[in-house]
């Protein structure tokens, strides 16, 4: 009924370094290789290309001279690439649907390489839902792409790396950041340092960015949270406390801050949903980010032909993503049945030393990254959880009351995670609400994966047809 | 644990915990076993269609109480499932399907389902959403709609208060008929002590049959199911056309959903794997068809539900043959809508009331084959 899928050897989806260096490796040892992506370029979100005809200057950032690599190398592998493309569904075999700028497409191939990064966590305080409030990944996506300014007076709030990144990012570009709210103190800062000082030019370059927010007199509040945002007289009116894990807030110890634009996020959780659909094992991780398929060191997961690379495979930043897609390449043109070559050999045994030292990096950086269960236990009663559902945390707890014991059970008693996102947004959240209340993260399970990864609209997917074009089956019995 | 029950119903799904809720207010002590969660699978999953058009005509006289009861879940089961009575209308656009509406309508006529054929004109002031390139329509007034991922939450509660126990997340492997009665068995071993059992287990009961030496076969469908995103009223009937092939309804809260056992890939021991992108699309160009606006809306989510049927497509729903004290209930086609009348008429009959309606005796089904 559909035009016939165009098979390939390999198909890899998401553009970001992962994405990038797995297409290119298997390309370069002679297999047929497509990369798909939503973005009209490669370059994922660290590496983010700015948007067709926007002029730029030199690339001056460490992350513009490596996205212009990697962009460079893709072009030149002879991938096909297909950019502004959204893949909806992905089939056993693998069989993979998209909606491009030119209406539906089909791909089939005998290994299928997810590279689709993360999504960002942001763990629900009272006001979070407000226009205004945006996330620091979303932060950094203006900031990346057109050099944006999310607001005029911008409070920065959460944890994490994003949280100095685009602080520094605002800072530099000319805008005002109002405070820096850091969930973290000094010591959580501390811990990773000796595994960071085996990139000094990562790590240089988060002096820099702490410089620049210095230099700027932002306030910085550490070991501060969110109590809660409100419009108030056009703008927002930001009230923070110092974190409170085992005592009550104090509204003693309360700031506001008045702004137009609260940026937040409290970490990064790999995007699972491409996995979860296609029946992967998954194991909790949560210094890796939350939910993770299981794989081995080529990213192969429990699926055969199925890889799984970069952050979506357990947080690790984007200097490992880069080889940990190299590996996954490498392995997918091996697994084809290629014969053996000296040079893959070579070019394995350098990604796995590549990939293992930029691992340590990432992995440190994760840990700031991860959930807080106490920051989650400390949800109010009356906050929303599932934005798309306007679920509260009330009625969460009350699906568990009445029984639900795993997040599936809680989603269709409250139709949390059942909204346009599916549960990209809520579904951390959820799954430890559920874990405080049934004895784990495992116990309290993951979203089965559901079609479609992305929302498309009946018209896209059905294009023009008539009636006698529906092979409708034989009709039910009488 | 084997602890000592009156009854062990095996599988909570509407059917199961129907018989479950009404065995516990006749007095009986009881106890609901799932290898999953209360009305997780079909029960849970399904289109929420309470519709006659689709049931099969013997079953219509069920179909329009377990109808009754859907809309008045409030009163006998305490919480509802969001059930929305109201006309539903079968399609057709093609002179072949014309010919399938009369002769599906006039069946159920007989069988005492209120299904008159209407022109475009009038089919048209029923659905203004209709594509008016429609030739003929079905019209029913007992028809609507239900939520059904809120169904294992309002029998939950109901039984509960009716001091049923409920045991989820345990996989019966086997029963052991014995002199006073029944051992069930899980991998670990006995759960509990019965005096009777009833199998309830939806697409897996040729398997549980099975377990008391019986052989029904039980066909496995994979339906494929579509929910929009929230949009605009654009419907206000539940619709399906002359083939059965579409079910369409929109809920209060604006998502559209669209059914009509459009197939995937699955099977009772995986449960539904894989959804076939051909299928899907002829799914939605059917509705895009049957309401234009639809063209509009946004995908939100697909999913797989699991449906049974037998060879005559009618409902197990009666004694064991052959096994005193079993008793076996579901794999009707469309069972939603019947669903709770026939878990209703069970219990009765096993309390030893008088029932309104025969059972469906599940010896007519023993070693007949499935057909192709």
């Amino acid at each position: 009924m559909t035009t016939a899928p165009r098979a390939l050897d390999v198909v890899v989806i998401g553009g970001g370094p992962a994405g990038i260096m797995a297409a290119v490796a298997a390309r370069r040892h002679g297999a047929s290789v497509a990369l798909l992506d939503e973005n009209p370029a490669a370059g994922g979100q660290v590496y983010r290309a700015p948007p067709p005809g926007f002029a730029r200057e030199v690339a001056t950032s460490s992350e513009q001279v490596d996205g212009d690599r990697l962009r460079a190398l893709l072009a030149a592998s002879g991938a096909m690439t297909l950019f502004a493309h959204k893949v909806w569904s992905v089939g056993f075999g693998f069989r993979i649907d998209a909606i491009g700028p030119d209406g539906p497409i089909a791909l089939t191939a005998p290994k299928l390489i997810v590279a689709t990064g993360t999504s960002e966590r942001v763990v629900p305080f009272p006001g979070w839902t407000l226009p205004g409030v945006i996330g620091l990944a979303a932060a950094t996506i203006l900031l990346k792409s057109q050099r944006m300014l999310p607001g005029r007076a911008t409070l920065v709030a959460g944890c994490g790396p994003l949280l100095v990144a685009v602080a520094a990012g605002i800072v530099k570009n000319g805008g005002r950041v109002v405070a820096v709210v850091d969930l973290d103190g000094p010591r959580d800062w501390l811990a990773p340092l000796p595994a960071l000082m085996s990139r000094p030019d990562l790590l240089a370059r988060g002096a820099r960015w702490l410089a620049a927010i210095r230099a700027a007199r932002v306030p910085v509040l550490l070991q501060h949270t969110l109590r809660g945002v409100r419009e108030e007289g056009g703008g927002l009116r930001v009230t923070v406390g110092p974190v409170s894990v085992n005592r009550m807030p104090d509204a003693r110890e309360e700031r506001t801050f008045d702004a137009d634009c609260v940026v937040v996020g409290h970490g990064l959780t790999p995007s699972t949903d491409v996995t979860r659909t296609l029946r992967a094992r998954h194991r909790y991780d949560a210094a890796r980010g939350g939910w993770i398929a299981e794989t081995d060191e080529f990213g192969r997961a429990t699926v055969p032909g199925l890889y799984v690379v970069g952050d979506g495979s357990g947080i690790a930043g984007a200097a490992a993503a880069e080889h940990h897609g190299e590996l996954a390449g490498l392995a997918a043109v091996q697994d084809l049945g290629r014969p053996p070559s000296a040079v893959r050999s070579r070019q394995t045994a350098s990604a796995r030393k590549r990939y293992d030292k930029a691992r340590r990096f990432g992995g440190a950086m994760a840990g700031l990254m991860a959930i807080r269960p106490a920051q989650v236990a400390a949800i109010a009663h009356n906050t929303i959880v599932c934005r798309c559902e306007d679920v509260t945390r009330g009625e969460i707890e009350r699906a568990i009351d009445d029984g639900a014991r795993e997040v599936n059970q809680v989603k269709a008693w409250t139709r949390c995670g059942m909204g346009p996102c599916q549960g990209r947004t809520c579904a951390d959240i959820v799954g430890e609400l559920v874990a405080q209340r049934v004895g784990g993260r495992e116990a309290a399970g993951y979203f089965t994966g559901r079609l479609p990864l992305r929302p498309v609209s009946l018209e896209a997917v059905t294009g023009d047809y008539v009636y006698a074009d529906i092979p409708i089956p034989k009709a039910a019995p009488l | 644990m084997s602890a000592r029950f009156d009854v062990a119903v095996i599988g909570a799904g509407v059917m199961g915990a129907t018989t479950a809720l009404f065995l516990a207010r006749g007095g009986m002590k009881v106890l609901l076993i799932d290898r999953g969660e209360l009305c997780r699978e079909a029960s849970g999953v399904n289109a929420g269609t309470l519709t006659l058009h689709m049931t099969r005509a013997a079953l219509i006289p069920y179909a329009q109480q377990g109808w009754r009861m859907w809309t008045t879940a409030e009163q006998w089961l305490g919480a509802g499932v969001d059930a929305v009575a109201t006309a539903g209308l079968s399609v057709a656009f093609t002179d072949a399907e014309v010919a399938v509406l009369e002769k599906r309508a006039a069946v159920r006529r007989e069988h005492g389902a209120d299904i008159r054929i209407v022109d475009p004109q009038r089919a048209l002031e029923v659905e203004p959403g209709l594509n008016p390139q429609v030739l003929r329509a079905a019209w029913c007034e007992t028809d609507g709609y239900a939520s059904a991922y809120l169904t294992g939450r309002a029998y939950r509660q109901a039984l509960m208060q009716s001091a049923a126990t409920i045991l989820e997340q345990r996989r019966v492997v086997g029963i052991d008929a014995g002199a006073g009665g029944f051992a069930v068995r899980d991998e670990t071993g006995s759960i509990a002590q019965a005096t009777r059992v009833v199998l309830a287990g939806g697409v897996w009961l040729g398997e549980m049959l099975a377990w008391l030496g019986v052989t029904i076969a039980v066909k496995c469908l994979i339906n494929q199911l579509i929910v929009t995103e929230r949009m605009r009223p654009v419907m206000r009937t539940v619709l399906s056309v002359a083939s059965g092939l579409l079910s369409l309804k929109q809920f209060r809260n604006g998502t559209v959903l669209i059914g009509g056992g459009w197939q995937g890939l699955g099977d009772p021991a995986r449960g539904g794997v894989e959804t076939i992108p051909d299928n899907l699309v002829g799914n939605m160009r059917l509705a895009r068809w049957t309401v234009h606006a639809l063209a509009e809306a946004r995908i939100a989510r697909i999913w797989l539900g699991l449906e049974a049927e037998t060879a005559d497509a009618l409902p197990l729903l009666g004694q064991v043959p052959g096994v005193p004290g079993a008793y076996v209930i579901g794999s009707a086609h469309s069972g939603y809508t019947s669903g709770p009348y026939l878990g209703r008429l069970l219990a009765e009959h096993m309390l030893g009331h008088e029932s309104a309606h025969p059972l469906f005796d599940p010896a007519r089904l023993v070693g007949v084959p499935l057909p192709q």
